[in-house]
């Protein structure tokens, strides 16, 4: 298991120096440097050129990409373009934000999921089962963001159940140690404050579960049904276990393995939807920011946020390939 | 027994297996997709959706030669019925069935007209991710399926490039895309197109080399067809059942994702033609006012949506050989 996990890491070194080049050829493509988003349409090109030697842009992209390989090697990512502060600190601030965001409506969905999947597929043909039918279909084909204004429009701006926007009331004076707010509260005993953050959590978390949702309950009802199908059920239910050892030994152990590898392949789809959900309830994670970035071409912030994220992928990933072995004893990890 | 006997139980016979001939030839008769077409009609999910459908684009293709009032028409300042500013956006009324958006339009023939821009962006997009995604993945599966040691060192290339894509979060590729060509109508379908080029891509793949593995191909090898053939007329034409279910389901995604787009102003600048998802995000300053100007849009996008996924999901059902009989 542990050379497994060292050798999936180390795989991540070729795949991240591919993904660098593309990505600094692609992003040096892009008509309109950022000296176009500093000055305006209007700069001369004297104003252009100086803007683009002061950032180190007139140089042959060998040698810029040398400078950012040399960098990234110490993890500096260099200072963003637009913010004048280093990259690393921003993200530092913003990514947990994100994170956040996107591991509560993995929960939510995983949680009400798993679930339902399965007593869907239990109860083939009968009314629960057509209500999670239809109600996933219906889940996969509204627009994340239309879900996001519909919850908060009801629950936070006429019931005022929940916040509407923001990730903490600012007139709780928490204490910052890793800007995740629900575990900064925690850890300094500020639970008025981590409880705050989780509350603010809730309607935003809600509208990007939506599509997870959706695709966890079929993906449970058809995995459950397959092995509802199996020979080794119908032994297990004729011997006289007891329902709760079927579903939890033999029928959800087996069917898990097809719902762990969506689980893996949804985190890219998480992280779009959090763009969106971040813009609706003004949620200060990453998904405004490197949308902004990209207007104002933000070189710097571009390169690190896909290298970020192509790590987590590929950790996210990992962890399914191990959580394999961990279902299913025959699938050993080489 | 006599000769005429004999004759005669030889003719039967004859006669017998005629008929048993005759029935066989016509299960043999039944192709792939006819079976498929049959189970579709017999699924309820199927027919629901492409009733859906079928308004769908006969509102897409006649709709805007009907409607009441142009889309840019903007009737209800003139009149003095809409004050956006000060908060007067009237609604339904015998003329105007759908009320006014916050421009003074009448919004039912909005929505009509944008049928027509939703279901062109849907379509092209599309269009683009099937044909970037089956080029690359069809030179892949061919590679790895009938290509030897290079074939699966062009396929390995190929994969990881298409592994890649799929780690970008699809929305900030798309957004990325949008930054490259400048916000428009053909940044939207390029950018939601080539978002979908990875899943149309490995699906080929794998169906491809899935049938590389079958008698078929080792038969037509082992006849001395070449291989770019083979892959070509044989494997591509009995891959493609996948790529196609796939490709209707996309239609509802590429619906949504365009939606999302316009949403944070990537759409088309040109606001004379209405769209769905422009409309749905310019509701969003008069929602206390009259949220049902959001409610259209969106219950327009759900629906279009909803009825590409039914059709779509029923086919894969009718198409799945575990399913068949």
């Amino acid at each position: 298991m542990f050379r497994f996990i060292v050798r999936r890491l180390l795989q991540l070194v070729p795949a991240l120096f591919g993904l660098s080049v593309l990505l600094f050829i692609w992003l040096h493509k892009l008509p309109g440097g950022p000296e176009s988003a500093i000055l305006g349409e209007r700069a001369t090109p004297e104003m252009r050129a100086a803007i683009r030697e002061n950032l180190g842009l007139d140089e042959p992209i060998l040698v810029q990409y040398g400078r950012f390989m040399r960098r990234l090697i110490r993890l500096d990512l260099g200072t963003s373009i637009s913010t004048k502060r280093e990259v690393t600190t921003e993200f530092l601030e913003r990514f947990p934000g994100t994170v956040e965001l996107a591991l509560t409506a993995m929960l939510i969905a995983v949680a009400l999921g798993i679930p339902l999947g399965y007593l869907a597929a239990r109860r083939r043909g009968r009314f629960l089962d057509h209500v999670s039918v239809a109600g996933s279909l219906i889940g996969v084909c509204v627009p994340v963001f239309f879900l996001a204004y519909v919850l908060k429009a009801i629950f936070a701006e006429h019931l005022h159940l929940f916040p509407s926007s923001g990730r903490q009331d600012p007139t709780i004076n928490a204490t910052r140690v890793t800007n995740f707010f629900v575990l900064d509260g925690l850890l300094t005993r500020e639970w008025d404050a981590a409880a705050d953050a989780l509350w603010h959590l809730v309607l935003p978390g809600l509208a990007l579960a939506s599509i997870p949702l959706a695709v966890i309950v079929r993906i449970t009802r058809a995995s459950v049904l397959e092995v509802l199908g199996e020979d080794y059920i119908r032994t297990a239910e004729a011997k006289g276990l007891t329902e709760r050892v079927v579903r939890n030994r033999h029928v959800l152990r087996n069917a898990m393995l097809p719902v762990s590898t969506t689980i893996g392949l949804l985190t890219g789809g998480l992280l779009s939807g959090a763009v969106l959900t971040e813009t609706v309830f003004a949620f200060s994670g990453i998904g405004a920011f490197v949308a902004d970035s990209i207007s104002h071409r933000d070189y710097p912030v571009l390169m690190g946020f896909i290298m970020i994220i192509a790590v987590i992928f590929v950790l996210v990933n990992l962890i399914v390939d191990i959580s394999y072995s961990l279902i299913d004893p025959r699938v050993r990890v080489r | 027994m006599s000769m005429t006997e004999r004759a005669r139980r030889k003719a039967e016979k004859l006669d017998r297996l005629g008929e048993l001939a005759a029935a066989r030839d016509d299960e043999r008769g039944v192709s792939l997709w006819q079976e498929a077409f049959r189970r579709l009609r017999r699924n309820p999910a199927a027919i629901v959706g492409a009733v859906i459908l079928g308004i769908f684009l006969v509102v897409a293709v006649l709709g805007p030669f009907f409607v009441p009032y142009g889309p840019t028409d903007t009737i209800g300042i003139r009149e003095g019925l809409v004050k956006s500013g000060q908060g007067i956006i009237p609604g339904p009324s015998a003329d105007h069935w759908l009320g006014f958006d916050h421009q003074g339009r009448d919004e039912f023939s909005r929505l009509v007209v944008g049928a027509r821009q939703t279901l062109l962006v849907g379509v092209v997009s599309t269009l683009i991710g099937l044909a970037v995604g089956a080029v690359i993945g069809g030179v892949a599966g061919a590679a790895a399926g009938l290509g030897g040691r290079w074939g699966r060192w062009v396929d390995g290339i190929l994969m990881r490039v298409i592994d890649m894509m799929l780690a970008l979060p699809s929305l900030l590729l798309a957004v990325s895309i949008a930054a490259l060509l400048g916000a428009g109508l053909d940044t939207v379908m390029i950018a939601v197109g080539l978002v979908s080029v990875p899943v149309f891509a490995r699906l080929l793949r794998g169906s491809m080399i899935a049938q590389s593995n079958s008698d078929y191909v080792l038969a037509a090898i082992s006849l001395g067809v070449r291989r770019s053939k083979v892959a070509l007329s044989h494997v591509l034409p009995n891959s493609l059942a996948p790529v196609i279910v796939q490709a209707t389901l996309t239609l509802a995604t590429a619906i949504i994702e365009a939606a999302a787009l316009s949403f944070l102003g990537l759409g088309n600048p040109d606001t004379a033609v209405p769209e769905w998802g422009v409309m749905l995000a310019d509701a969003q300053p008069y929602l206390g006012i009259r949220p049902a100007l959001a409610i259209y849009p969106a219950v327009a996008i759900i629906v279009t949506a909803l009825g590409f996924t039914l059709l779509g999901e029923a086919m894969r059902e009718a198409l799945d050989p575990k399913l068949r009989k």
